[in-house]
């Protein structure tokens, strides 16, 4: 247990950042099924805040809240407000892909396009208009691959296919392809459930690195990963938010029973 | 009479499946197969050399007894008459056979009628005791090797699949045989026009060649300027359906809500079903009318069986093909690239465009080409819409003509079989064939690809 004092001492040593997207009151619904209910969460700047629950307890919907993806889904609805910045991201009337420009995502299954390692990269980019020459693009291609840790493996096969890659490699693909676009946040769905354990442990050494530039949400299902890459941890259990806190806090001294089950592991 | 005699096999052939299956009851846990197994095997192999037995009884019979029947008959009888004399003779001794009276015939031919009636009748009774014999063996033989160790599972699967085969290879034989019958009069039709002439000249006029002795002379049946008339017609289609279908693939996939997809879909596919004779009239009486007074009212001079208006009628004819397997292409792709799209903020417009479009491609393409296929060997519309006059013209306002147009032209005129129009149908036919042949194989490899990658 070196790991979680270490994080403690650190963690004590930053001042209290400042919230960065704060949900308020957020229940979701697949047609009839309720999926989440009045959930209630700060996100701090710059911090890594881990969404812990046991599978089906809705850790994805509720990222998939923050960057309005379940609005993409037939027969799913939302209610509820949500802060980016403080500003309210909920309306009829935000520009979506304008915010999810800002609040980037990485998937749970790698999911590369059947295109080039560059042009993966050079998508979000390109869309937007970031770059105004061949030049500049490569630029933000290769700055983005570094923050991903990818450059060095891919730096000589930029034109083969990114579906080519091994898994690992495929999801800093998709991790580059997702900070291309320097958004503010960074959702991450279990980003490393596909994965062997080394090409887990390079995820979350880049997760911790990301954390300089980003605000990151990370959802695992696995207790040790969540104390050694987050500051912040949420616990979900049947759609409800239980405990949120401080990760050292909420691994060492829960307050609530259901939560000391789940990280002992009698429930989950 | 065969017929009730099939009937009367597949009825033993039944009573056998039975007693099979009763037969294997008692074999219990011990037997390799369950008693159905015993029972399907049993009925089989009674059934099958009940069936030959008849089928070739039926074939051989009566080749057989002409063969008698002539050599029967006093040398020089037949001889006498002349030239298809042999054919003639038969014919007569079967309608005599059947009971029909004939007047003034010979006394050896009505003789041989009433021969032909008899050893028909012995030959219906030679096959039914036939049958019964071997109806009869085959059951007693096969009956003896139901044995709690026979693999009578594993004996119905060959059987099936055998019988799969067979069924497959009846299609894939028709089309040999459509190609040899296409090949022989061709190779026919080239020895009166040379290849080059037919595939490059430009002259097209088959009522010329008519005085046999300017056949190969005129240079009447140079193809190319039929075929740059297909492909005016198949390129105004395609240009008609290729972005309209694709845009209706587009619109069903990404944009309609399910509901309207669920009507919408087999609506469009119900237009794929309608009788070409129905879009032919619609290109007649409509389409070629209303281009023509638009024409006029711009001060164009329009045919009034102009290429435009046969092609925007093929066009939306093929249009269901297109849309169809745009739509099944697009729907295959993956939801997770179309996630990863949209979460980078890119719209749902720009999603299709630089993602789904992309991936669907070679389904789409796949499509495209059988459409493409279909409209290049469409009759209908074209037959009856189209011009007959063979000019090398992009013109989309003028007449034109195709290869069906022409194929169904030369036949229609009542000449024999040798006679170079004829023939030229079938060349005209071969060329249609080996076209949309090779746009079919390349289709299907195409979508086949598409599906591959889909599944990985
Ligand atoms: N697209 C969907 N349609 C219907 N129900 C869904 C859908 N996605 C998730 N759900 C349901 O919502 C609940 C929460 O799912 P999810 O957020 O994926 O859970 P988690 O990510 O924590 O495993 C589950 O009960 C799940 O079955
Ligand atoms: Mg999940």
């Amino acid at each position: 247990m070196a790991r979680p004092s270490l994080l403690l001492a650190a963690s004590t040593a930053e001042p209290s950042p400042p919230t960065k997207i704060s949900a308020q009151g957020i229940s979701a619904w697949y047609g009839p099924i309720r999926a989440l209910e009045n959930v209630c969460l700060e996100i701090p700047s710059n911090r890594v805040t881990a969404l812990i629950g046991p599978s089906g307890c809705g850790k994805t919907t509720f990222l998939r809240c923050l960057n309005r993806l379940n609005d993409t889904i037939p027969g799913a609805r939302v209610t509820g407000t949500i802060r980016l910045d403080g500003v309210d991201i909920m309306g009829q009337y935000i520009d979506v892909a304008e915010l999810r420009t800002r609040v980037g995502m990485v998937f749970q299954k790698p999911n590369p396009f059947p295109k080039s390692v560059f042009e993966n990269v050079a998508y979000g980019p390109r869309i937007h208009g970031l770059a105004h020459s061949r030049a500049e693009l490569s630029v933000i291609v290769e700055s983005a691959l570094r923050h991903a840790g990818l450059w060095d493996e891919v730096k000589d096969r930029l034109a083969s296919p990114g579906t080519a890659l091994s898994g690992g490699q495929q999801q800093r693909l998709c991790i580059a392809r997702a900070i291309a676009t320097q958004p503010e946040v960074l959702l991450m769905d279990e980003p490393a459930a596909a994965l062997d354990p080394i090409a887990t442990s390079l995820i979350e050494a880049l997760i911790d690195d990301l954390r300089e530039s980003y605000t990151i949400v990370v959802v695992t299902h696995s207790m040790q990963q969540a104390a050694r890459i987050s500051q912040h941890t949420a616990f979900l259990d049947h759609g409800r938010l239980v405990e949120v806190g401080e990760t050292t806090e909420i691994f060492s001294t829960p307050r609530e029973k259901q939560t000391e089950d789940y990280i002992t592991g009698k429930i989950g | 009479m065969p017929g009730s005699l099939i009937l009367s096999t597949l009825l033993f052939a039944a009573a056998a499946f039975f007693l099979g299956r009763a037969a294997a009851r008692p074999f219990g846990t011990g037997a390799r197969s369950r008693p159905v197994y015993h029972g399907a095997l049993l009925a089989l192999w009674v059934a099958l050399p009940g069936l030959a037995v008849t089928v070739a009884w039926a074939l051989a019979q009566p080749a057989l007894l002409d063969r008698l029947l002539l050599a029967g008959l006093p040398a020089g009888s037949v001889d006498a008459i002349g030239t298809g004399g042999r054919a003639l003779v038969l014919a007569q001794i079967h309608a005599l056979a059947e009971g029909r009276a004939l007047p003034h015939l010979d006394a050896v031919i009505v003789e041989a009628g009433a021969r032909l009636s008899r050893w028909r009748e012995i030959g219906r009774l030679a096959l039914f005791a036939t049958v019964a014999a071997t109806l009869l063996v085959s059951f007693l033989v096969a009956r003896t090797r139901i044995t709690p160790r026979l693999h009578a599972r594993a004996a119905v699967e060959r059987a099936l699949t055998v019988g799969l085969v067979v069924c497959a290879s009846v299609a894939l034989l028709t089309t040999v045989a459509l190609l040899v019958a296409l090949l022989r009069e061709t190779v026919e039709f080239f020895r009166l026009v040379p290849p080059a002439e037919f595939l490059f000249g430009t002259n097209w006029d088959p009522q010329v060649a008519f005085r046999s002795d300017q056949i190969a002379g005129t240079g009447a049946f140079g193809a190319a300027s039929v075929f740059a008339g297909t492909l005016l017609v198949a390129a105004i289609a395609m240009a008609v359906a290729v972005p309209l279908g694709l845009l209706i693939a587009i619109h069903l996939v990404e944009y309609a809500r399910p509901g309207t997809r669920a009507w919408a879909k087999p609506a469009l596919e119900i237009l794929a079903g309608v009788p070409t004779v129905a879009y032919f009239f619609a290109a007649l009486l409509a389409v070629a009318p209303a281009i023509q007074h638009a024409g006029r009212a711009l001060g164009l001079v329009v045919s009034p069986n102009s290429a435009l208006a046969v092609g925007l009628v093929t066009g939306i004819m093929i249009l269901p093909l297109v849309s169809s397997l745009a739509d099944d292409a697009l729907r295959a792709v993956p939801q997770d690239l179309r996630q990863a799209s949209l979460a980078v903020g890119a719209t749902r417009a720009e999603t299709v465009l630089h993602v789904l479009l992309p991936a669907a491609m070679p389904g789409i393409l796949g499509g495209v080409l059988l459409a493409l296929s279909r409209a290049v060997g469409e009759t209908m519309i074209v037959l009856m819409a189209a011009g007959l006059v063979a000019t090398i013209s992009l013109d989309p306002l003028g007449t034109t003509t195709t290869v069906t147009v022409q194929i169904a032209t030369l036949l229609a005129v009542d000449a024999p079989f040798d006679d170079p129009r004829t023939l030229a149908a079938y060349a005209l036919g071969l060329t249609l064939f080996v076209v949309t042949f090779g746009l079919n194989l390349l289709a299907l490899r195409l979508v086949r690809r598409a599906s591959r990658t889909d599944a990985s």
